[in-house]
């Protein structure tokens, strides 16, 4: 086993990445001002950029998910407990003491365990909650007619605006960790130049510098 | 260039409208017509086919408006039979879903009360000659007055059908003689002038009553009525209110407060004067999220509602309080009266007439916003009500937003307390007009004006009469404003916007869920706080750590 330096995150993983960080940031600002939090853009124009992030959203998570089925990067996300009580042990005690992450990135597990539950909880869970009841509630037009439809609406509103403080609280723990373990600096690149530090198996390292040596340094 | 020229028509405009201002106050309360320099558009019914300077029967001498009538049914055959039919000429309306008689014949408002037995001053908006009692022919087809709606010469006019009290008579003294003939040549299609001749004035002056109708209308800025505007489309009422056989589009009494039809087929929809029955169902062109959203709206807001941001502009102020209480007072025995508010375009309204009572006026104002199906519910002269349970509603309505009838549409609501018959717990037919000594203006007693209107009627009285809160509620549909004025967003998505407290619905920006936000800000300000937490004490222990090493 070795540690080598190999590209993780391909170019479109990259640009998925910065591409729904800055779609997120945009609802979250434009939703939170629709929600009467601010007053910094007028609510036309909030209505506008939520609705218009949004759809751009959609459709990056349309190719985000068929890029991770089709490139099975999906397996990345498998829920696993191997490793997990090192990782909270770690954020919750040995990180005090100035110990090292007990962590080290696979090739086919670029995710430490807690990481790749919390990222699996985001996809399954609070990403289709938002994106389910703001579909539903951007076509009220369609149902508005039927009976209770302003209750309805009012139920949607309140789950899309639950679902929108969860995001904003897993954004603000997503950036923090980044200062974790590491510089801030070193958690970042990865996810701008695609490399980081890997343990590798003798025969990922013999096919990668062999089949794909501009992946690997 | 444009601009002078602009600035210039914005003075001549603002000289013409003092003017005609001017000439309102002084021979109130029927102005005469306002001559226009060019037509008005009156929708489908424009150019004209006939010129009638050029028919001979009308170049005569005519001593009386019936004379001018009948020449004109001489020719126009069958419009005595049509005109007939309508409310102009009724002053009746049966509701068809409430059974309701309603129309100016039988109803009590809360400006003047009740036209009932007070039509030898009421009728004078009549669209007739001579009504002043119960021995009015509504077949005689040469009581119809033409020229009321049709003159163009604007020196038209009519003055009480009876003569009152000498102490009201004295206002209709000294008008200048009227060239029938020269009026009857000038016939054409009716202006803005011409309807507002009453409709303006409703309620006893100029926009009292509707608070969006006002003579500010006649010559109005595009800026105070986008249809009406003389810079810009300069709409005849008719445009909208279109007729067929002289039945006019729009009603009061019964409204579509949501079209679901649209502009109908070319030729078609003679039936309405909505908003959607030109601007069709999708009235916004769809070129943003915001434009498309904006039709969405239409689905619950009425189109007034975001259109018409405030009722009584262009400097004539509405009434909007009403004190009969106070009626009465003289002063060395004679009734009098006091100014005691300025509108915007510089005129003073009377806010105190003996024969009347107190009013309030205001202008430039917020609407009330309620949900409304288009059915109005009246108080009628025989509708029991609980005295205790005030304000009375004159005229109610129902609406919510599950109907799908219903819209959010503007009112413009009227506080007045007004006589009633409390020991009944009824309205009342006060006779306010008349030669004899009990009518109110002259008199001044309303036990004997009430007794002797109820007993004209033939209707019960207790011999009991108060005074009552009352509220009536006005649609506001005029004085549209130009798309740049329409409100904003914010004017309803936000606390405390114009649609606060109005249940039925979720507003983005007006309504949360307090539990749910205190939830969602403890859970953000709480990971701050970890987070926090959790930074210092990493930065506690390195720097520990340091020390250790060193």
């Amino acid at each position: 086993m070795a540690i080598r330096h190999v590209k993780i995150f391909s170019l479109f993983e990259r640009f998925w990445h910065w591409a729904q960080m800055a779609l997120i940031m945009v609802l979250l600002f434009s939703g939170f001002g629709l929600h009467g939090f601010h007053h910094l853009i007028s609510f036309e124009t909030a209505v506008t950029l939520h609705t218009l992030a949004a759809l751009f959203l959609l459709l990056l998570w349309a190719f985000g998910t068929f890029w991770l089925f089709t490139t099975r990067s999906w397996r990345h996300f498998i829920p696993t407990l191997s490793g997990m009580w090192q990782v909270f042990h770690f954020y919750s005690l040995g990180i005090f003491k100035g110990e090292h992450h007990p962590y080290r990135k696979a090739y086919w597990r670029k995710h430490n365990p807690l990481q790749a539950l919390a990222y699996l909880m985001l996809k399954i869970v609070l990403f289709p909650l938002i994106w389910i009841t703001g579909l539903i509630y951007l076509f009220y037009f369609v149902w508005r007619d039927l009976p209770h439809a302003s209750d309805w609406l009012t139920g949607l509103a309140y789950v899309h605006t639950g679902a929108a403080y969860a995001i904003l609280v897993f954004v603000l723990v997503h950036v923090y960790m980044l200062t974790t373990g590491h510089s801030f600096k070193e958690h970042l690149m990865p996810m701008v130049n695609g490399f980081d530090d890997v343990d590798l198996t003798p025969e990922e390292e013999a096919y990668l510098l062999k089949d794909e040596p501009e992946n690997i340094r | 260039m444009r601009l002078f020229l602009g600035r210039a028509l914005m003075v001549l405009l603002a000289g013409a409208l003092m003017a005609t201002g001017a000439l309102a106050q002084s021979q109130w309360p029927t102005p005469p017509a306002t001559p226009t320099p060019t037509d008005q558009i009156s929708g489908p019914l424009s150019g004209g086919t006939a010129d009638h300077t050029k028919f001979e029967i009308l170049k005569q001498t005519f001593a009386t408006g019936s004379d001018v009538t009948r020449a004109c049914l001489s020719c126009h055959t069958e419009t005595g039979q049509h005109f007939r039919q309508n409310i102009h000429w009724t002053w009746e309306y049966k509701n068809p879903v409430t059974g309701q008689q309603l129309g100016k014949k039988h109803l009590v408002n809360n400006f003047c009360t009740n036209a009932r037995g007070n039509e030898g001053m009421c009728a004078q908006c009549h669209a007739g000659y001579g009504w002043k009692d119960e021995g009015f022919d509504f077949n005689d087809e040469s009581k119809i007055d033409c020229l009321v709606c049709h003159d163009r010469t604007g020196s038209y006019y009519k003055t009480p059908n009876s003569a009152g009290s000498p102490a009201c008579s004295v206002m209709f003294e000294g008008k200048p003689p009227m060239d029938l003939s020269q009026i009857a040549q000038s016939v054409s299609l009716p202006e803005r002038a011409n309807c507002g001749t009453c409709h303006f004035n409703g309620g006893g002056g100029d926009n009292v009553k509707h608070g969006d109708l006002s003579s500010a209308l006649k010559n109005p800025p595009r800026s105070l009525d986008v249809h009406m505007g003389v810079d810009g489309l300069n709409f005849a009422c008719t445009a909208c209110h279109i007729t067929n056989k002289h039945l006019w589009a729009g009603s009061r009494y019964q409204i579509a407060a949501k079209d679901q039809e649209g502009t109908g087929l070319p030729g078609q929809r003679r039936d309405v004067a909505t908003c959607e029955s030109c601007h069709g169902l999708t009235p916004h062109h769809v070129d943003s999220i915001a434009s498309f959203k904006r039709n969405d709206h239409a689905s619950s807001l009425a189109c007034q509602t975001c259109h018409i941001p405030e009722y009584a502009r262009g400097g004539v102020a509405t009434m909007t309080h009403w004190d009969w209480r106070t009626a009465g007072k003289t002063r060395n025995g004679e009734g009098y009266h006091e100014h005691g508010y300025t509108q915007g375009n510089g005129e003073h309204r009377y806010t105190y007439k003996s024969i009347k009572g107190d009013f309030i006026y205001a202008e430039n104002l917020v609407p009330l916003y309620r949900w409304f199906d288009g059915q109005m519910n009246y108080t009628t002269i025989d509708t029991k009500f609980d005295v205790n349970q005030q304000p009375i509603a004159i005229n109610d309505f129902t609406g919510n937003r599950e109907d799908r009838r219903s819209r959010i549409w503007p009112f413009k609501p009227m506080y007045t307390w007004l006589p009633a018959d409390v020991g009944n717990g009824t309205l009342v037919y006060t006779h306010l007009w008349g030669e004899d000594d009990s009518s109110y203006w002259g008199n001044y007693d309303m036990g004997k004006a009430i007794a002797f209107g109820m007993k004209k009627a033939g209707l019960p009285y207790s011999g009991q009469y108060g005074f009552v809160e009352t509220v009536s509620y006005w649609p506001i549909t005029h004085m549209v404003a130009p798309k740049e004025q329409a409100l904003n967003c914010e004017s309803c998505h936000s606390v405390g916007g114009r649609l606060d407290g109005l249940k039925g619905l979720y507003l983005p920006g007006r309504d949360h869920h307090p539990w749910l936000d205190l939830i969602g800000i403890i859970a953000v300000l709480g990971t701050l706080a970890v987070i926090l937490g959790h930074a210092l004490i990493r930065t506690l222990a390195s720097l520990r750590g340091q020390r250790g090493q060193h």
